[in-house]
C-alpha cells in the first residue's frame, strides 16, 4: 500500500490539467449555495513574484515559533509556509506524501516504514535525513513534553532510522490511519541539532523566516532551494493578525491585504457585491456541538437526549447563523466529505411533536435545562443558543441560556458544566475524530459517553485493513452517536474565505481555512 | 451663591420649567417619552422580546416597522425592550456611582489631611488598574448577574466621580464662608451638604449627564469581552455591537440603537444645560 | 512654592506604595481567575499530563506567594523578567509597544485637547444659541457611539470611500515618521472623537458655572469684550475641574484603548495586556499594569498640582 505522490514527474502543464479534471470531479461535492463560486481550477499559468499579505483572525503576543506550541490559525498558516511535513492532504482530500515519498504498514498496521524524499534541504543548508524526522517527532513525546500532540503520539512505542532515508515507527496497537496523523500542523519537520530538534523557525518549507512580531505580523521570503517545483510562487509573504472581522474585511476591500479567513457571515451577502473580490466557501470538517453529560440528570436518560435533538431547528441555524454556508449535521461528527460518511443514515429533522413524545417517554411533561454558551466557543455560539431556545420552547422545553465570559471559557465551563457550547475544527479521519472526543476514557470525551458497542467497534476498525468492512463499522458507529450519544451536532460550518481577484489558485483544499493553511505555497498573483 | 433646599427645589423647579427654553422642554419631552417607553414596553411592542418572527435582516415594512435583526427578531420590539433594560441599569449604576463617589470626594475635600490621603490613594489604586481589565477580573470572579454588573460598573465609575468631586470641592472648601461655618462650629456633615455640595452641584450634575451615557458604552465594551447582560435580553449597547459591521457597507441598521442612545444623551444634556444656566445665577436668557 | 514641593515628595512616596498594592492586587486577581497559563496555552489540547508538564517547566508548581516574592525581588533589581508563554524578555517586548501607545495617545491629545478647550469656550461664549446647541449635539452624539462604531464610520468614509487613509495601522520599527503619522491618523482621530466631548462639556460647564460671580460682573462692567472676560477671568478659575477631566481622558488614552487597537490592528500595550490576561502570563500582565499605574499616578499628581497652582487659596493656606 504505497501511496507516494511524485511531484517531480508532473510538468507544470500536466499538473495543471490533472488539477483541473480533479476539480471538475470534486466540484459536485463542494457547496455552491447562495451564489458563491465553488473553488474551480483556473486556466492560467501560475507566475512567480509579488508580496502576498494574508489577514487572519487570530494570533497572540504569547505565540512562539516552537511547533509544539502552535496555537490557532496565525501560527498554523505561517508554520505551513516555513515547514515541511511528512504527509499532506491534497485539494481532493487524499493523503499524499510531502517529505515522505511513500510509506508502508506491516500486516497488523503496528509498524510503519516511511521512505523519505531525496534532495530536500533545510533553510540552514542541511539536507533532510531520518535523524531530523526522529528528532522532530520525539520533540513532542516524553514526560517533559508540553506539546498539544503528545496525547496523539502516545501509541508510538519506538521510532528509529533504517538508513539515512528510512524511518520506522512502531505502535503499541495497530492504526491504519497513522500516516494521516503525520500531516498534523504541529508535526513540522525540523533539522536535528545534537539529537534534538532545532525549533528556532528553521524549516524546509517554501519560505524562509524573515521577521516575526508575535500577535502582530510575520514575514517570510521565498526559499531559493525549495525542493517542490511549481509551488511557493510569491517572492515574499506576510501574515497579519487582524482579530476584528470588520477590520479584516476593510483591509481586504481597501487592498491592504490580499486574502482573509473567516468572513463575517452576517454581512457576506453584502461583501459578495464587491467585484474586486472572490469568495470561497468550502465544506470541511468543522462543526458546532452542544455536548451533554450523559451521566448527569436529566441528560442521563436517552429519551431526554433525543427530545433535545428533535427540538433544534437545524435548517434555521444553517440559514440564520451560517447564512447557508454549511451543511446540516446529523448528531455525529463525521463530515459528508469523509470516505466513511454514513450516507444511508436519515437526516434528523426539527420535530417538536417527536420531542414531546420522547419527553413524555422519559417521564417529563416539560423540561427546564441550563445551557452555557460563549462566543469564545465559536462566533455566534450565543446566538445559536438563543435560536435553539426559541425552537425548543415549542416542544415544551425551557432552555435557560447562560452567557459565560469569553475569558477562561474552556477552563471554567466547557467539560465542567453539564451542557455547554463547543466547536471542533474536525479531524481528517473518522478514527481520529471518534478517538479524540467520543471514546471511553478519551481526555476530551466531552459527553462522558461510554457506549460498549461503540468502543468495541472503534478499536476493531482502527486495525481493519479492508475498506468495505471499515465503512460498515463506521456507519454503525455514526448511528450509535446519532441515536444514543450525548452530542447534538446541528450544523457543519463551511470555510468561508475571501481574496482579491488578483490572486490565482487551483481547487482549494477542504482541510482547513485558506486552502488547508497552504495558500502561501499554492496560490499566486495573476498580475505580476 | 445658590443654595438648594430640597422642598424649595421642586417648587422652584416647577415654576422654572414653565419658563424653560424650548431646548430644555424638548429634552424633557424626550426623557419622559423614554421613561414611558421603558415602563410600558410590553404593551407597546408588537412582538415579544426574544421572539423570532422572520428571516434575518428583513427590510423595513408595515409588519416590521424597523425591519428585523441578525436572528430575525423585530428591531422595533428590541429597541422598545432595550429602553427598559438599558435605562434601568444605567440609571441605577450612575446613581450608585455618584452616591459613592460624591460622598467620598466631599469627605476628602472637607476633612483633608489623612482622610484625603487615604481615600485618594485608594482611588489611585483602583484607577491605576485599567478599567476593562478590572471589570474582567471582578466579573469573572463574581459572575455576571445584573446586580453584580451594576455594582462593578458603579465602583469603576465612582473613582472618576471622586476625582472630580474632590477637585472642585477643594476649591470651595477653602473659601471664606466655609471657613466661617467651621468657626461657627458646624459639623462636617453640615459643611459638606449645606456649604460645599450646593456649590459644586451644577458641575456634578453636568458630569452626571455624561456618566449616564458612558454606562451604555461600558456595557457594550463589556460585551466585547463576552461579559455584560444575559441574552436574549435586549440592551442598546449590545445591539450596536451585534450589527456594527453592517455600517461598513453603508447599512444604517446599527444607527438605530446608537441613535437611541445619542438622542437620550442629547436630551439629558439639554436639560442639564438649562439647569446649569439657571443655577449659575445668570440673569440672561 | 514650599507646600508644592512637599506635596510632590509625599506623592512620589505614596506612588511607590500604590504601585506595590496594584502589583499585589493584579497578581492575586489573575491568580483567582479560572485556569492558568498552562491550560490557556494548550487550549483544546490541554490534557492533565501536558498541563502538569508545562506547569512544571514554567515553575508554576511553586506556591503563588513564593512566585510573587521572586517576581518582586527581581523587579526591585530593575529586571522585568521573561514572558512565561514564550520566554522572551519583557522589557524588549514592551519597549516598542509602549512607544506606539504613547505616540498614539499624544497624537489623539494633540487633536482633541485644543479643540475641546476652544469648542468649550466658544460654546460658553455663545451659550444657548444655535452654535452652542450644534456643538453640543454633535459632541454628545459622538460619545454616545461606542468607539469601535466611531472607528467603523471613520473607516467607511476616509478609508473605503475616499481612500485617503489606511484602515490598518501597520507600523513597525522600520516605519518612517511620516508613514507612521499617516498610519496612525485614523486611530488618533477615533480616539480624539471619543474623548473630546467629555473635556469640551466640562470646559463649557465650568465656565458658565462661574459667570454669575461678582468678579465676572465687575470685569464686564469694565467694558471688556465677552470673550476676554471668559478667557481672562472665568477660565483660570475654572481650570481645576477642566484639568481633572483632561487628565482623566489622557490617562484613558494611554490605558484604555484596547478596542481601538484591535480595530486598527495597532500594536500597542492594550492588546498586549489583554492577550496576557487571557493567557494568564502574570509577569507580562504585571509589567503592563505597573506602567499603566505609574502613568495614572503621574498624571493625577500633575492634575492635583495644577489645581493647587490655579487656586491662590490652596497655594497659600492659612
Amino acid at each position: 500500500m504505497v501511496k507516494g505522490y511524485d511531484y517531480s514527474q508532473l510538468s507544470a502543464v500536466s499538473r495543471r490539467r490533472f488539477l483541473k479534471s480533479a476539480a471538475a470531479a470534486g466540484a459536485l461535492a463542494v457547496s455552491s449555495s447562495s451564489g458563491i463560486l465553488p473553488a474551480f481550477a483556473q486556466d492560467v499559468i501560475p507566475k512567480k513574484g509579488g508580496h502576498f499579505k494574508i489577514g487572519v483572525g487570530s494570533g497572540s503576543t504569547s505565540d512562539s515559533l516552537d511547533p509544539a506550541t502552535y496555537y490557532e490559525s496565525f501560527m498554523y498558516i505561517f508554520g505551513h509556509s516555513l515547514n515541511g511535513y511528512l504527509t499532506e492532504m491534497d485539494p481532493n482530500g487524499n493523503l499524499v506524501g510531502e517529505l515522505a515519498e511513500s510509506w508502508e504498514p506491516s500486516k497488523d498496521a503496528k509498524t510503519w516504514t516511511f521512505q523519505l524524499r531525496k534532495g530536500v534541504e533545510f533553510h540552514n543548508g542541511k539536507s533532510l535525513d531520518a535523524d531530523d524526522v526522529i528528532a522532530s517527532i520525539n520533540h513532542h513525546r516524553g514526560d517533559q513534553s508540553k506539546s498539544g500532540v503528545k496525547d496523539l503520539l502516545k501509541t508510538v512505542q519506538d521510532i528509529r532510522s533504517d538508513g539515512p532515508a528510512r524511518v520506522v515507527v512502531s505502535l503499541t496497537e495497530g492504526n491504519v490511519d497513522f500516516p494521516y496523523l503525520m500531516e498534523h500542523y504541529q508535526l513540522a519537520i525540523m533539522p536535528a541539532k545534537d539529537g534534538k530538534a532545532d525549533n528556532s523557525g528553521v524549516g524546509c518549507g517554501g519560505y524562509v523566516l524573515d521577521g516575526i512580531d508575535f500577535g502582530v505580523k510575520a514575514t517570510a521570503k521565498r526559499f531559493s532551494n525549495y525542493w517542490k517545483p511549481n509551488a511557493a510562487w510569491f517572492d515574499s509573504i506576510e501574515v497579519l493578525a487582524i482579530h476584528d472581522v470588520a477590520a479584516r474585511t476593510n483591509a481586504l476591500t481597501t487592498g491592504q491585504i490580499h486574502a482573509m479567513d473567516r468572513c463575517d457571515l452576517k454581512t457576506v451577502h453584502l461583501l459578495q457585491r464587491n467585484r474586486g473580490l472572490e469568495l470561497t466557501s468550502i465544506s470541511g470538517t468543522q462543526h458546532y456541538v452542544f455536548p451533554m453529560f450523559v451521566d448527569v440528570a436529566p441528560f442521563d436518560n436517552v429519551d431526554v437526549r433525543l427530545a433535545l435533538k428533535y427540538a433544534i431547528n437545524r435548517q434555521q441555524l444553517l440559514d440564520t447563523l451560517l447564512s447557508g454556508y454549511g451543511q446540516l449535521g446529523n448528531d455525529h461528527p463525521i463530515a459528508t466529505s469523509n470516505r466513511f460518511f454514513a450516507k444511508n443514515l436519515p437526516q434528523r429533522e426539527y420535530d417538536p411533536e417527536k420531542a414531546k413524545f420522547h419527553l413524555k417517554k422519559a417521564g417529563h411533561s416539560d423540561l427546564k435545562v441550563q445551557y452555557h454558551a460563549s462566543d469564545a466557543a465559536y462566533t455566534g455560539a450565543v446566538d445559536a443558543a438563543v435560536l435553539y431556545q426559541q425552537d425548543a420552547a415549542k416542544a415544551g422545553i425551557t432552555i435557560d441560556v447562560v452567557r459565560e465570559p469569553a475569558d477562561g471559557y474552556y477552563d471554567n465551563v466547557w467539560m465542567k458544566k453539564p451542557w455547554s457550547a463547543n466547536y471542533w475544527g474536525g479531524r481528517p479521519t473518522a478514527d481520529w475524530m471518534f478517538s479524540t472526543a467520543y471514546a471511553a476514557g478519551a481526555a476530551w470525551n466531552e459527553t462522558h459517553w461510554k457506549n460498549p458497542r461503540f468502543n468495541e467497534l472503534l478499536i476493531a476498525a482502527r486495525s481493519e485493513l479492508a475498506d468495505a468492512k471499515r465503512l460498515e463499522m463506521y456507519t454503525e458507529m455514526q448511528g450509535l452517536c446519532r441515536d444514543d450519544g450525548g452530542a447534538i451536532i446541528p450544523v457543519f460550518a463551511n470555510y468561508v474565505n475571501a481574496m482579491s481577484t488578483k490572486v490565482g489558485h487551483n481547487k482549494i483544499g477542504s482541510n482547513w481555512d485558506l486552502d488547508s493553511f497552504r495558500c502561501a505555497e499554492r496560490w499566486w498573483f495573476t498580475d505580476v | 451663591m445658590t443654595l438648594l433646599q430640597p422642598s424649595g427645589f421642586i417648587r422652584t423647579g416647577a415654576r422654572k420649567f414653565a419658563s424653560a427654553p424650548l431646548s430644555a422642554k424638548f429634552g424633557m419631552a424626550v426623557i419622559i417619552l423614554y421613561v414611558l417607553t421603558a415602563v410600558f414596553a410590553p404593551h407597546l411592542a408588537p412582538y415579544s422580546e426574544a421572539e423570532i418572527v422572520s428571516a434575518p435582516f428583513d427590510p423595513w415594512s408595515a409588519q416590521f416597522l424597523l425591519g428585523t435583526d441578525n436572528l430575525g427578531r423585530d428591531m422595533f420590539t428590541r429597541l422598545v425592550f432595550g429602553a427598559r433594560n438599558t435605562l434601568g441599569i444605567a440609571l441605577m449604576t450612575t446613581i450608585l456611582a455618584f452616591s459613592i463617589g460624591c460622598s467620598a470626594g466631599l469627605a476628602a475635600a472637607t476633612f483633608g489631611g489623612w482622610t484625603d490621603q487615604l481615600l485618594s490613594r485608594l482611588v489611585d489604586v483602583l484607577m491605576a488598574i485599567p478599567q476593562l481589565i478590572f471589570a474582567l477580573l471582578l466579573l469573572s470572579i463574581f459572575g455576571t448577574s445584573i446586580p453584580t454588573l451594576i455594582i462593578v460598573i458603579a465602583i469603576l465609575d465612582s473613582t472618576r466621580v471622586f476625582r472630580l468631586t474632590r477637585a472642585i470641592g477643594m476649591n470651595i472648601a477653602v473659601l471664606d464662608y466655609v471657613e466661617a461655618a467651621r468657626l461657627r462650629g458646624e459639623g462636617p456633615i453640615w459643611i459638606m451638604t449645606r456649604e460645599i455640595l450646593p456649590n459644586i452641584a451644577p458641575t456634578l450634575i453636568a458630569e452626571f449627564g455624561l456618566r449616564f451615557c458612558f454606562v451604555f458604552l461600558l456595557i457594550s465594551g463589556l460585551s466585547f469581552l463576552g461579559l455584560g447582560i444575559q441574552p436574549p435580553t435586549a440592551d442598546w449597547g449590545s445591539m450596536v455591537r451585534d450589527s456594527a459591521t453592517l455600517i461598513t457597507y453603508g447599512d444604517i441598521t446599527p444607527l438605530l440603537p446608537a441613535g437611541a442612545i445619542a438622542l437620550l444623551a442629547v436630551a439629558i444634556n439639554l436639560v442639564v444645560d438649562w439647569f446649569l444656566h439657571w443655577a449659575s445665577g445668570l440673569k440672561e436668557d | 512654592m514650599k507646600p508644592i514641593a512637599k506635596i510632590i515628595g509625599q506623592r512620589v512616596a505614596f506612588g511607590a506604595l500604590t504601585l506595590w498594592i496594584v502589583s499585589l492586587i493584579i497578581f492575586a486577581g489573575v491568580q483567582l481567575l479560572p485556569g492558568d497559563i498552562a491550560t490557556e496555552l494548550l487550549g483544546q489540547s490541554a490534557t492533565p499530563e501536558t498541563v502538569a508538564a508545562l506547569r512544571k517547566s514554567l515553575g508554576l508548581d511553586v506556591p503563588a506567594y513564593l512566585r510573587y516574592f521572586d517576581w518582586l525581588s527581581s523587579m526591585l533589581h530593575g529586571n522585568f523578567g521573561t514572558a512565561l508563554s514564550n520566554g522572551r524578555d519583557i522589557a524588549e517586548l514592551i519597549k516598542p509597544r509602549l512607544y506606539n501607545t504613547l505616540l498614539l495617545a499624544a497624537s489623539a491629545a494633540a487633536i482633541s485637547v485644543p479643540l475641546a478647550l476652544v469648542g468649550g469656550i466658544v460654546a460658553a461664549l455663545y451659550r444657548n444659541t444655535f452654535v452652542d446647541r450644534a456643538i453640543n449635539v454633535v459632541t454628545l452624539a459622538s460619545i454616545s457611539f461606542p468607539e469601535f462604531f466611531v472607528a467603523y464610520i471613520l473607516i467607511l468614509f476616509l478609508a473605503v470611500h475616499a481612500g485617503i487613509l489606511p484602515s490598518l495601522s501597520d507600523v513597525d520599527s522600520t516605519t518612517s515618521v511620516l508613514d507612521r503619522l499617516i498610519a496612525m491618523a485614523l486611530p488618533a482621530l477615533t480616539l480624539a472623537v471619543v474623548v473630546m466631548a467629555h473635556m469640551l462639556r466640562m470646559t463649557r460647564t465650568s465656565i458658565i458655572n462661574l459667570l454669575g460671580n461678582q468678579y465676572i460682573e465687575t470685569a464686564r462692567l469694565k467694558g471688556l469684550p465677552e470673550w476676554r472676560v471668559l478667557v481672562r477671568h472665568a477660565l483660570p478659575n475654572a481650570l481645576a475641574p477642566i484639568a481633572t477631566v483632561i487628565v482623566l481622558n489622557l490617562a484613558y488614552l494611554i490605558t484604555g484603548v484596547v478596542v481601538v487597537e484591535v480595530v486598527f490592528v495597532y500594536p500597542g500595550l492594550g492588546q498586549l495586556i489583554v492577550d496576557s490576561v487571557q493567557k494568564r502570563d502574570i509577569p507580562v500582565v504585571q509589567a503592563c499594569s505597573l506602567i499603566f499605574a505609574a502613568t495614572y499616578i503621574l498624571l493625577n499628581l500633575t492634575s492635583d498640582v495644577l489645581s493647587i497652582v490655579m487656586n491662590p487659596r490652596l497655594m497659600h493656606p492659612k
